[in-house]
């Protein structure tokens, strides 16, 4: 790779740092700010708008809605994404690019969109919206996610491997279980996360196909009238930042040994 | 066991994908016990014969036994053959071990003999001591080692192997194809052996079947595709052939005679296919000829221009223009000059000998 000749890079760069992570240092800042207002100079540190936000029922019924939205919808979402994968790149079958293409329309459709398309669908059949109509709704929009990891990884291992264990005289279901399946799970474990996150801190769709059970987003929206109440929810979100980043550490460092475990099983085909 | 005298048969075999045809009517009979060689370029239709006997492809048509029994239609993984792939195919995240006992845990075989047979198997192959490492950590030549072990171990009717030393530098892949031939030997499981490679197919080799365009062109022993080759295709494609073009002037029983513009009659092995006035094609091995005369009637004598010596170290190259047009190559030993030995020149006046026992006539 060619050296960066830029001089005002470090400028530039400072300038993204400071975009990126100013407002989260800012919402840090006023979670422990000893008063309502939100301006400068801070009155003093103080812990109490998290221990208050852990008291508050409201809020922590908010957090277990979207607890058990997420757990749900992103176990659905791998588990599908994990068969359609299979499918799409181990077999050929008629209409794969027209499967492909639909399973990936999410990433494009809005999502205002799409939470009125399902509203209307979901009353024409007659289901009430809860907590399940939102489950199936983040289920759709993070199937893209874990189709397009776990598709990146089956194409990263040779699919001999497949036809060697059938030599050997295993069925597929053996196949799938004692090959395939070991050699995607850090693949599984990273688009599981993935999905987990687009679900927990999803508004639209958690707010037009939900009735009295708010998850987590809605109810932090809700709660921007009160002024009282506030710092309670930027210390939530300081805890949800904290919870979002290290599921994105983790997620992207076993997509990485993933990868490293497909580029090494490579090279020792290479020899 | 049973009786059948062949291991494989294919009859009249036909494969097609979407947009060509990969196996255009092959019939083979492999015997019991045989290390059998599929020769050919890429996409001779090697690859696909050797998948359909695996059970990765179904023949389009014809018929596929083995040992006797028709299993054109059986599944891969209830066949009784096993395969080497060409990049070896090892489970990655399987250590050595469990990636040898693979086969015999899907067929649920006691403990206690999985532990017996993969250590016979890995010291078979000679690579003891290796059950706790994993495929990345061992070497090519290694990782070879225990795909043969993972598929003997299994003690199949026929091990399939793809191009397997494909992967692996010149000096290896001679030790691996001695010790390929030693473990078939060994275990007297028949060998169907997938090469590009001439020289591995004949050194390691019972039978040999070159395949060009989906087609079987011949099936013989080394020695016979070698010095008999049927076809044009065959000739060019295993070692360094001459051919000089003519019409077939007299094909009886003993010896057949060839006009060649500009040079005369040659004679040659007779063709049984071929008819007299017919334009044929002789063949000759560049060793079968030579730069020194030859006493007897039974040896043809062609005179032409010398253009061209090269030292190949163990062997002198001769290129010879002839008068009808043709360049020829004479491949001579090198052994200490004897004293009649008249030293050579590029432009000399030179005449090539070689016996008609040597020469083939080709037809296609």
């Amino acid at each position: 790779m060619n050296k960066l000749r830029f001089p005002a890079f470090p400028l530039y760069y400072a300038a993204l740092v400071l975009m990126l992570y100013l407002p989260i240092g800012v919402l840090f800042l006023f979670s422990i700010n000893d008063g309502i207002a939100f301006s400068f100079p801070m009155k003093g540190v103080t812990d109490h708008w998290y221990r208050d936000m852990l008291k508050n029922a409201e809020l922590m019924s908010a957090l277990g809605n979207s607890a058990l939205v997420a757990v749900t919808s992103s176990v659905a979402a791998t588990a599908l994404g994990a068969a359609a994968a299979i499918a799409l790149t181990r077999f050929d079958f008629k209409g794969k690019a027209i499967f492909l293409a639909a399973a990936l329309m999410p990433l494009l459709v809005p999502f205002l969109i799409l939470g009125v398309a399902l509203l209307i669908l979901f009353a024409a059949l007659d289901i009430d919206r809860s907590l399940v109509t939102v489950a199936i709704a983040h289920t759709v929009v993070s199937l893209p996610y874990t189709l397009l990891i776990l598709m990146a990884r089956l194409v990263g291992f040779d699919p001999k491997l497949e036809e060697a264990a059938q030599d050997l005289g295993a069925t597929y279901p053996y196949t799938l279980r004692r090959i395939i399946l070991p050699l995607i799970a850090p693949a599984m474990l990273a688009a599981w996360l993935v999905a987990f996150t687009v679900s927990f801190d999803e508004f639209v769709l958690a707010s037009f196909l939900n009735k009295g059970e708010p998850t987590l987003p809605v109810y932090i929206f809700g709660q921007l009238r009160f002024a009282n109440r506030f710092p309670q929810v930027v210390a939530l979100a300081v805890l949800v930042m904290v919870l979002s980043i290290t599921l994105f550490l983790i997620s992207n460092w076993l997509q990485r040994i993933g990868s490293q475990a497909a580029l090494e099983q490579r090279l020792g085909d290479g020899k | 066991m049973d009786q059948s005298e062949f291991a494989v048969e294919l009859i009249n075999v036909w494969k097609r994908f979407d947009t060509f045809e990969a196996v255009k009517g092959v019939s083979l009979s492999i015997r019991q016990g045989e290390f059998f060689s599929m020769l050919g370029p890429s996409g001779c239709g090697k690859t696909t014969t050797l998948r359909m006997i695996a059970g990765f492809e179904y023949p389009s048509e014809g018929m596929l036994k083995l040992q006797g029994a028709e299993i054109g239609s059986v599944p891969a993984h209830r066949r009784n053959v096993n395969m080497v792939f060409q990049n070896y195919a090892l489970f990655p995240h399987l250590n050595i071990f469990d990636n040898v006992a693979f086969g015999l845990e899907v067929k649920r075989t006691p403990r206690p003999e999985i532990q017996q047979r993969v250590r016979d198997a890995l010291d078979m192959v000679r690579l003891p001591g290796m059950e706790k490492r994993k495929p990345a950590q061992l070497s090519g030549g290694q990782q070879q080692r225990v795909a043969l072990a993972r598929a003997l171990v299994n003690r199949p009717a026929v091990l399939l192997l793809d191009e397997p030393l494909g992967a692996l530098d010149q000096k290896l892949r001679k030790d691996m194809q001695l010790e390929l031939k030693r473990l078939q030997r060994e275990v007297g499981i028949t060998f169907i052996y997938v090469t590009h490679d001439q020289e591995e197919a004949l050194t390691m080799s019972d039978r040999i079947a070159v395949m060009h365009q989906g087609k079987a062109l011949q099936v013989d022993d080394p020695r016979t595709i070698y010095q008999r080759p049927r076809t044009r295709f065959v000739a060019d494609f295993i070692g360094t052939t001459n051919f000089i073009e003519g019409r077939l002037a007299s094909n009886d029983g003993e010896a057949a005679m060839v006009e060649v513009d500009g040079v005369g009659a040659l004679s040659a092995l007779p063709n049984a296919e071929a008819t007299t006035g017919q334009q044929v094609t002789m063949a000759i091995r560049p060793e079968q000829m030579s730069l020194k005369e030859a006493p007897g009637s039974h040896h043809n004598r062609v005179e032409g221009v010398l253009e061209e010596i090269v030292f190949i170290g163990n062997d002198t190259h001769y290129f010879v223009a002839l008068r009808s047009g043709a360049r020829i190559i004479i491949r001579e030993q090198n052994r200490d000059a004897a004293p009649d030995d008249t030293p050579r020149a590029v432009g000399d006046r030179v005449a090539v000998t070689w016996p008609a026992s040597s020469a083939s006539v080709l037809l296609e």
